[in-house]
């Protein structure tokens, strides 16, 4: 199977070169038979890469421990699924992973989208060819999943049990995704600047793909922050690690960028910005797969050092200088065609939000890069760490909280006094209200007051937003308001489906205050013994620890210490941590020891109990028990998000019809709010 | 003064709260990343070193590691080669802290020679990724 494999990365080699050149002259000289040429390379890449990436399947589910990469990633005991993640586990399968699902979704963009927008296609598949090939030659030369050890081992390696987590089989594939979708915005961008097509069609094509891509980026991020909550027993979900920093730049940039297309659509404002911002969304994602993929920065994630750093260093310069030149080249064509009138709107408001973003995007990758830079100036390295992070992006990041309730509701061009007053009037009260409560009720931290007061006003914003529009629906059509509700969200899904994201954010923002009040202990318990914690709500936990037990599992000896929790003298339940020792299939112990944290989760607070070890041949346990508040709100607002996502994808209104009636419903409502503050 | 000069003073601003908030947070958080040897040609340079925390990077040294589970506390040795320190780290190890592997220790060095560390790191070069033992 690895000769077919290596078979199909060499042909893959040859039609995305293929692709990249025939496109890039036939869009130039408008020849057809060359970009059908390119286009027929197009989809014939993506099947090869399919193949590749089926022979690996198979190598791997087969235990073809010929191949060193199912001998390092996979063992004989490893169940299936795992080792199906291992496809993506390891350094050369994650880069054949980014080489297919790149080609896969330039075959599906040619599909959908190459028809409507015939002129920037050529291009467009060219540049995303290009991208497959810089992959393909990586897997190829530098980390070539198919390489053949002299010796067949009787068994693998296995997969590091931190990796056996079913977060771990979805996040990094979901990740790559976000990462790897970037490219297709970013080569439309490109082919505007080529084909000198720089309406606001590149803008149109691309609008569904930067959402996508988002909510790739948005939903990896998560579950890589439940991974390491559940699996890393540290207590927390997000320690500013290099790896997790580099997944959040992308994120940071797109954000910013979904924002500022908009004032580019309505006003025609901003084309060279947000010419950089997809520029520089894209490099963040191939430096972000750098980064975790080459271990360049010395990180918890860091992979092994390995030759593909050198690769990835000048692919990232070479996208520099090549993307500055063209839209350098291109700048006098991307004037604005109109300016900014008022501090007070919408436009200046969005402005705002992209300079926090970026902001606050510049912030982490100085934080990240520290330590290389102070060594390259200072000569000695210093690093910072959450503080720094935490320090720099709170104040921002609450500021960002405040746009988000103000920017969606903010007039264009210029908001007078009275539209002011009419949309914020009742958010801002409901804000203040909050906060006073806070002080009332004795909090006295600053920052946790001021993101619940924030939170409290964007959701008042969002929840004015959507009565006045259905009271406006249930006025004009006399609809339900059932009914009106779910015609406003149905036909003007872009808005409220943004809401909704919004409101998803907000969660976020709750949670990350719940960090602020954060409490532990640590106890070495003898059976019968046991710990106190006082929750930040004012009750009582008290941890008493009932013994351990040892068993085997499936590829894994375990050994078990169980508390019993309660609640101000009332019990809880009985929870357990586990210490667990991976064994290959000969009962050899493989990796080190990993810990299962036990987890209890309501609305208020979590209960996170680590257990740390024994005192040795004794059942005196050593215990961490944490109380984090308000992580729940965390993975609720993921699936909020998401949501919000796809209302804002889901397909539809396309006929002209439609869209007139959506119009009319968007008058309706601007009007049902106009006349409601009669 | 039109809108769009308001817009760049507006952003200046933004912009220098950014700069003082990163240049202010390094100089308040960051902290010096140094081998075993380095951290001794600094302290012995200059003795109020001793006060100042440091992260330093070794590795732990085979055989040293001694758990006291009781007290939770782990006195072991790291090394880079040519400086060795004994550390004591009170608290609950990573699961990766085992012989020979990569760390980096967070804290001071006492004016006797011992490391005091309340921050452990254990990092491991392959710790996604091992090499096929064979």
């Amino acid at each position: 199977m690895t000769i077919l494999g290596q078979l199909a990365l060499w042909l893959a080699l040859l039609l995305s070169a293929w692709a990249t050149i025939v496109g890039f002259v036939g869009g130039a000289g408008q020849r057809p038979e060359l970009i059908r040429s390119a286009q027929r390379a197009t989809y014939a890449l993506a099947g090869v890469l399919v193949v590749a990436s089926l022979a690996l399947v198979v190598a791997l589910v087969k235990h073809d421990f010929n191949v060193a990469y199912v001998a390092s990633y996979t063992s004989r005991n490893l169940p299936l699924i795992y080792t199906l993640s291992a496809f993506y586990g390891g350094q050369a399968g994650s880069l054949l992973f980014w080489a297919v699902v790149l080609s896969v979704f330039g075959a599906l963009a040619q599909w959908l989208t190459g028809r409507r927008y015939e002129r920037l296609m050529p291009y467009a598949g060219a540049v995303t060819a290009s991208v497959v090939f810089f992959f393909v030659v990586v897997t190829l030369f530098a980390a070539n999943p198919f390489e053949r050890l002299p010796f067949t081992p009787a068994d693998g390696n296995g997969l590091n049990p931190q990796l056996q987590n079913p977060g771990m089989v979805i996040h990094p594939p979901l990740l790559y995704l976000g990462y790897i979708s970037i490219t297709i915005p970013f080569a439309f961008a490109m082919a505007a600047l080529f084909s000198k097509r720089l309406d606001t069609g590149w803008l149109h094509a691309i609008r569904k793909w930067t959402i996508v891509s988002w909510l790739f980026l948005s939903i990896g991020i998560t579950l890589g922050m439940w991974w390491a909550y559940v699996e890393l027993g540290w207590g927390g979900y997000w320690a500013w690690d290099p790896v997790e920093n580099a997944s959040f730049l992308p994120w940071l940039t797109m954000t910013a960028f979904l924002h500022s297309v908009m004032i580019q659509e309505k006003r025609g404002m901003l084309k060279k910005w947000n010419m950089v911002l997809i520029a520089l969304s894209f490099l963040l994602s191939i430096f972000g797969t750098f980064i975790t993929r080459s271990g360049i920065i010395s990180s918890v994630h860091s992979f092994s050092q390995s030759p593909i750093g050198i690769y990835f260093g000048f692919y990232l310069i070479f996208i520099i200088v090549a993307t500055a030149a063209v839209i350098w080249s291109r700048l006098p064509m991307l004037e604005a065609e109109s300016h900014l009138e008022s501090m007070v709107s919408r436009e200046a408001t969005f402005l705002f939000n992209n300079l926090l973003l970026v902001g606050i995007a510049f912030s982490v990758l100085w934080g990240t890069m520290f330590p290389m830079i102070s060594e390259l100036i200072r000569g000695t390295q210093v690093t910072v760490g959450p503080p720094f992070f935490n320090q720099v992006n709170i104040p921002i990041g609450l500021a960002l909280l405040a746009l988000t309730g103000i920017g969606p509701l903010i007039a264009w061009r210029r908001a007078s006094p009275g539209h002011l007053k009419r949309q914020f009037a009742a958010p801002v009260t409901a804000g203040v209200i909050v906060a006073v409560l806070l002080l009332a009720l004795g909090m006295r931290n600053l920052y946790p007051i001021m993101a619940l007061a924030l939170a409290t006003f964007v959701v008042g914003t969002i929840a004015q937003e959507f009565v006045r529009g259905v009271g406006a629906r249930h006025r004009l059509h006399g609809e339900s308001h059932a009914l009106a509700f779910a015609r406003l969200v149905g036909r003007n899904r872009r808005r409220y489906g943004g809401y909704v994201v919004h409101l998803g954010i907000v969660l976020y923002f709750v949670a990350f205050t719940g960090q602020a009040f954060k409490t532990d202990v640590e106890a070495s318990l003898k059976p019968g013994q046991r710990a106190e914690l006082r929750s930040p709500w004012g009750h009582t936990y008290t941890f008493t620890h009932l013994g351990v037990s040892q068993y085997e599992e499936l590829n894994r000896f375990t050994t078990a210490a169980s508390v019993e929790v309660a609640r101000d003298g009332e019990r809880v339940g009985v929870m357990k941590s586990e210490k667990r020792q991976h064994v290959n299939s000969l009962g050899q112990p493989t990796f080190e020891p990993s810990t299962e944290a036990g987890i209890r989760s309501d609305l208020r607070e979590d209960i996170y109990i680590v257990y740390a070890g024994s005192v040795a041949g004794t059942e005196e346990a050593v215990y961490r028990f944490t109380l984090n508040p308000l992580v729940w709100w965390l993975w609720f607002g993921g699936v909020v998000l998401v949501a919000g996502g796809v209302v804002t994808l889901w397909p539809g209104t396309s006929t002209s019809a439609d869209r007139r009636r959506a119009m009319a419903g968007y008058a309706a409502t601007l009007e049902g709010s106009t006349s409601g503050a009669k | 003064m039109n809108a769009r000069a308001k817009f760049v003073i507006g952003a200046a601003l933004v912009l220098t709260t950014v700069g003082f908030l990163m240049t202010s947070g390094i100089k308040e958080t960051g902290v010096y990343f140094l081998t075993p040897s380095e951290l001794a040609d600094r302290v012995q340079a200059d003795p109020t070193f001793h006060d100042v925390g440091v992260k330093m990077g070794a590795r732990v040294v085979h055989g040293t590691i001694e758990r006291d589970v009781g007290t939770q506390t782990i006195n072991f040795e790291v090394t880079d080669g040519e400086q060795t320190y004994p550390v004591v780290y009170r608290g609950i190890a990573p699961d990766t802290f085992t012989d020979g592997v990569d760390v980096v220790v967070e804290g001071r060095l006492a004016p006797d020679g011992t490391f005091h560390a309340p921050g452990l790191l254990a990092k491991c070069g392959s710790r996604y990724e091992s090499e096929p033992s064979a």
